[in-house]
C-alpha cells in the first residue's frame, strides 16, 4: 500500500462533491479495520486475545494522540460526533452544576451543529440550564466581544463555553483561541465541535486549550459509527452511558476494534497529508467558485470569501443561487450525477432554511437558494469541470421552476 | 407518493412503461407526526418513509417536496373559509385543483418532467377530437373521478393514471409481487390534515365552539341548543339531542347550518329533498358544453349518479335532477358525467326543490 500519497478508498461513479458529509474511507483504514474484524478478543478481556484486541486499541489510541497533539489518556472513543458532542454538553454541565449549583449557564454559537444545539435545547428544557446561542457575523463567525460580553457579565454562573472549530455548511473557521482566552480567565470549560476541522486545517488540542474536543471518524476517511471526545484528564465528566465504563469511566459499551483500527489509521492519514491536502483541496475549490461565478451571473458566496485555512475550510464552497430552491437545484445535478447538499435536512425530508445562513444574516428566501460542494481527498479537477459544465443549465432550470412554484414572489411564510 | 400502495404501484408502472419517473413525496404539514394513527392521512414521517422505501424497491430517484405553505393557504385555509361561511368543501378535489396537478404540476414542468403521474383510480383516454378525456375507472368502487373532476384539458395533458384499469385488488397483489412492504398498508381515508379524524373537532379548535340554537324549520320554535355549529352536516340524523319529538313522531333532520348565528335548522326528511342545483366556478375537462346536457351528477365522493340535464348560464350552471338528492350542502362538488366520461364540475351553492317530488 502507498504510504505517501492517500488512496481513494472506492472507485467514484459519480460526481461526489459531499465530502464533509462523509467522505470515503481510505484504502488504509479499510485494510485496517478488516484485518481487526477476522480476530477474536474483547478488548476487556484478560486472556491472550484480549489483550491483543485492547493493544491494537491503544495503539490506536496513541495514533490519534499524537495526530492531534494530545495525550493518550484523554482520548475517550464513542460511537460518533454526536456522541462525542452529547457527553461533553451534557456531562460537563452535570458535573461542572454538581460542584457548584450557581453554574447554570451555557454559553455557545447561534451556528452549531444540530449534535450541539438539540442536548443544550434538552439541557434548557429538562436540566434548568440557561442557553444563551451567542450571534456571528455575516460571514458566520461568533463575534468574540458578544461571548466576552457574556461571561464577563457574570462569570462565576457559566458552566461551559461551546465553540465549534469551523462551521459545518459555510466552512468559515471560528475564533477558538479568543474563545478560550476569555472562558479560561475565569477557569471556564470549553468544549470545540472539530469533525469538519480534523484532517482539513491544523487543529492542535494542547496547543489550542481546548478542555474538550470532538472528533468523528467517517468525516476523515475512516468508518462510520465510531468517534472520539479528547478531554483533558483533569477535567470532570458525568457518564451518559453506564455500565462496564471501559473508556475512562466515562462511557461504558463494548470497544469496537476494528472501527477503532480504522479510525486511527484514516486520523494519522488525513493529519499527516493536511498541509498538501490544503493546498489541493483550497485550489480546486477557488477554481470551483471562481468559475461558477462566471457561469452564474448573480450567483454569490456565502461565508468567508478569504481562502485560506485560518479562515475558511479548504473543501468548503457554498453559494447562493438567486431565484432557484436548493432542492430544485440539487434534484437536477442528482439527476446528472452530481452530489451536493442544501444544509439541514428534518427527520421528514423537508427542506428548512438553515439555521446558520438565517444567523448569518440571509433572509428565508436566499437561505433556501444555496448549496454546499464539500470537496474531499477524492476530488479532482474533473469533478470541478463536470460541475461547472452542468450548473448554467441547471440554474436556469430551477429559476424557471422557482418561477412556477411562486419562489421568490413570497417574502413572508407561514410557520 | 404519499407512503400508500397506490401511488407505488403507480409509479412502478410508469416506470415499467419505460418513463423516466422520479418519485416525489408532497410534505403537506410543517409539523409531521411521526407516526401514523390507524388508517389515516399521508402527512407522517413514517408515510414519508414507505413512500422513500417504495421508490428504493422500484428503483427510482426520490425527494420530498415541501408544499405545506401552498396546501395550507389554497387548501386549509379555503376549507376553514368556507365551513366559516357555512359551507361543506370537499378539500381533496381542492388539493387535486390547486395542489398535485398545479403546483406540483408547473413546478415539474419546469424542471423538465412532461406529466406528473398518480394513483388516483380514473382512466384517461383520447378522443377522437385529440382532446384526452377522463372516464370513471373500471374499478367502480374506488373510482376516484369525481375528487378529479376539477382537472382542466391543460392539467388532464399533463396527468397520468396507471391505476384506471384495473382492480384494487389486483394493485395490492401486484404490490406484493413486486415486492413493495405497503401492499397490505390499508388505505387512508378521511381528511389528511385532520390527523385524528375528528373534523368538528379540529374546526371547533380552528373557528370557536360556534355554539347556537338548534330551531324547528316550519314554527321557528328553539327546540334546543348545541355547542358547535361544526358538529353538524346537512341531512344530519343522529346526535341531535332534542328532548322531546315531534308532534307526528318522524325523526328530524338538520336542514339548515346558519355560521354567524349557530343556528341549526331541523325538519322533516322531505324537506332535505331537491332537485335543482346552481353551481359557480365550473371547471371543464375539455369543451363546455353549449346546448343543455343530459347526462348525471355525482354530488358527494363515492355518492350515487343522479340523471339530470345540466345548462351553462355565464360563469356558472344551473343543474335539473331528474332524480332528486337529499342533503346536498352549499359548497359541495357537483360533477357531472356523460356516461363514463367526466365532463366538468361546479361548487354548488344552492340545492333546492322545485317540483313537489315527493321524496
Amino acid at each position: 500500500m502507498n504510504d505517501t500519497v492517500p488512496t481513494p478508498g472506492t472507485a467514484q461513479a459519480t460526481v461526489y462533491l459531499d465530502h464533509a458529509a462523509s467522505t470515503p474511507m481510505y484504502a488504509r483504514a479499510v485494510a485496517a479495520m478488516t484485518e481487526q474484524m477476522t480476530r477474536i478478543g474483547n478488548p476487556s478481556s484478560l486472556h491472550a486475545s484480549g489483550r491483543a484486541a485492547r493493544r491494537v486499541v491503544e495503539e490506536s489510541r496513541e495514533k490519534i494522540a499524537q495526530a492531534l497533539n494530545a495525550r493518550p489518556g484523554e482520548v475517550v472513543f464513542t460511537s460518533g460526533g454526536t456522541e462525542s458532542d452529547n457527553l461533553a454538553l451534557k456531562g460537563l454541565f452535570w458535573a461542572r452544576r454538581s460542584a457548584d449549583p450557581r453554574r447554570t449557564r451555557i454559553l455557545s454559537t447561534a451556528i452549531e451543529h444540530h449534535a450541539v444545539l438539540d442536548p443544550l435545547h434538552w439541557l434548557a428544557e429538562e436540566e434548568g440550564a440557561e442557553v444563551e446561542l451567542l450571534p456571528v457575523d455575516e460571514l458566520g463567525r461568533l463575534k468574540v466581544d458578544a461571548l466576552r460580553e457574556a461571561v464577563e457579565r457574570d462569570p462565576g454562573s457559566v458552566a461551559l463555553v461551546s465553540v465549534m472549530w469551523a462551521n459545518n455548511e459555510v466552512g468559515t473557521l471560528q475564533p477558538i483561541a479568543d474563545a478560550v482566552q476569555i472562558a479560561h480567565a475565569h477557569d471556564i470549560p470549553v468544549h470545540t465541535d472539530a469533525v469538519q476541522a480534523v484532517g482539513q486545517v491544523p487543529v492542535d488540542f494542547a496547543g489550542s486549550g481546548v478542555d474538550a474536543l470532538t472528533l468523528t471518524a467517517h468525516k476523515v476517511g475512516g468508518p462510520y459509527g465510531v468517534g472520539a471526545l479528547v478531554v483533558r484528564r483533569e477535567l470532570e465528566l458525568t457518564p451518559l452511558l453506564h455500565g462496564g465504563g471501559q473508556e475512562r469511566d466515562v462511557r461504558s459499551g463494548t470497544i469496537d476494534g476494528p472501527a477503532i483500527a480504522g479510525f486511527a489509521a484514516a486520523v494519522e492519514i488525513a493529519v499527516k497529508f493536511q498541509p498538501e491536502h490544503a493546498v489541493r483541496v483550497s485550489a480546486l475549490r477557488d477554481n470551483l467558485v471562481r468559475r461558477i461565478l462566471e457561469e452564474v451571473p448573480g450567483a454569490m458566496v456565502n461565508g468567508d470569501p478569504v481562502s485560506s485555512v485560518e479562515h475558511r475550510l479548504p473543501g468548503n464552497a457554498h453559494l447562493k443561487f438567486p431565484g432557484c430552491e436548493g432542492d430544485s437545484l440539487l434534484m437536477l445535478l442528482d439527476a446528472r450525477g452530481i452530489e451536493c447538499s442544501t444544509g439541514s435536512a428534518c427527520s421528514a425530508g423537508v427542506p428548512q432554511a438553515s439555521h446558520v445562513l438565517l444567523a448569518m444574516g440571509c433572509d428565508d428566501e436566499s437561505a433556501r437558494s444555496s448549496l454546499r460542494f464539500s470537496l474531499g481527498h477524492t476530488s479532482s479537477q474533473a469533478d470541478v469541470d463536470a460541475l461547472v459544465e452542468a450548473i448554467g443549465p441547471v440554474v436556469e432550470r430551477a429559476r424557471a421552476a422557482g418561477i412556477a412554484s411562486g419562489f421568490g414572489a413570497t417574502t413572508k411564510r407561514a410557520g | 407518493m404519499s407512503g400508500g400502495v397506490d401511488s407505488a404501484v403507480a409509479a412502478a408502472r410508469a416506470a415499467e412503461a419505460g418513463h423516466d419517473v422520479t418519485g416525489i413525496h408532497l410534505a403537506l404539514s410543517r409539523n409531521p407526526k411521526s407516526y401514523r394513527t390507524g388508517a389515516r392521512g399521508c402527512c407522517t414521517i413514517e408515510d414519508s418513509n414507505d413512500a422513500r422505501r417504495a421508490a428504493d424497491v422500484i428503483g427510482i430517484p426520490f425527494y420530498v417536496w415541501d408544499m405545506s405553505d401552498r396546501f395550507h393557504e389554497d387548501v386549509v385555509e379555503d376549507f376553514m373559509a368556507e365551513y366559516a361561511e357555512g359551507r361543506t368543501p370537499n378539500p381533496c378535489l381542492r388539493c387535486n385543483e390547486k395542489i398535485k396537478f398545479a403546483a406540483v404540476l408547473e413546478r415539474a414542468m419546469a424542471l423538465g418532467f412532461d406529466a406528473v403521474a398518480t394513483g388516483h383510480y380514473a382512466q384517461l383516454v383520447t378522443g377522437e377530437d385529440g382532446l384526452i378525456q377522463m372516464h370513471r375507472a373500471v374499478d367502480m368502487g374506488k373510482d376516484q373521478s369525481y375528487v378529479l373532476g376539477v382537472l382542466t384539458q391543460e392539467q388532464l395533458a399533463h396527468s397520468l393514471f396507471p391505476l384506471g384499469d384495473s382492480r384494487k385488488e389486483d394493485v395490492r397483489t401486484e404490490a406484493e409481487r413486486r415486492g413493495l412492504a405497503v401492499a397490505k398498508k390499508p388505505d387512508s381515508h378521511d381528511i389528511c390534515f385532520i390527523s385524528d379524524g375528528d373534523t368538528a373537532g379540529w374546526l371547533r379548535d380552528k373557528l370557536g365552539a360556534g355554539s347556537g340554537d338548534i330551531v324547528d324549520h316550519s314554527t321557528g320554535e328553539v327546540l334546543g341548543t348545541h355547542e358547535g355549529a361544526f358538529g353538524f352536516t346537512i341531512g344530519q340524523r343522529k346526535g341531535l339531542r332534542i328532548g322531546h319529538p315531534t308532534a307526528d313522531g318522524k325523526p328530524r333532520y338538520v336542514l339548515d347550518i346558519e355560521p354567524v348565528s349557530g343556528t341549526v335548522t331541523v325538519g322533516p326528511r322531505e324537506e332535505l329533498t331537491i332537485d335543482h342545483i346552481t353551481g359557480i366556478k365550473p371547471r371543464w375537462c375539455g369543451t363546455v358544453p353549449t346546448e343543455p346536457l343530459h347526462g348525471s351528477v355525482q354530488l358527494r365522493a363515492h355518492g350515487e349518479e343522479h340523471r339530470a340535464v345540466v345548462s351553462v348560464t355565464g360563469d356558472g350552471v344551473e343543474i335539473e335532477l331528474l332524480e332528486p338528492a337529499q342533503g346536498i350542502a352549499p359548497g359541495q362538488a357537483a360533477v357531472v358525467y356523460e356516461g363514463s366520461r367526466v365532463v366538468g364540475s361546479a361548487t354548488i351553492t344552492k340545492a333546492v326543490r322545485r317540483s313537489s317530488v315527493d321524496a
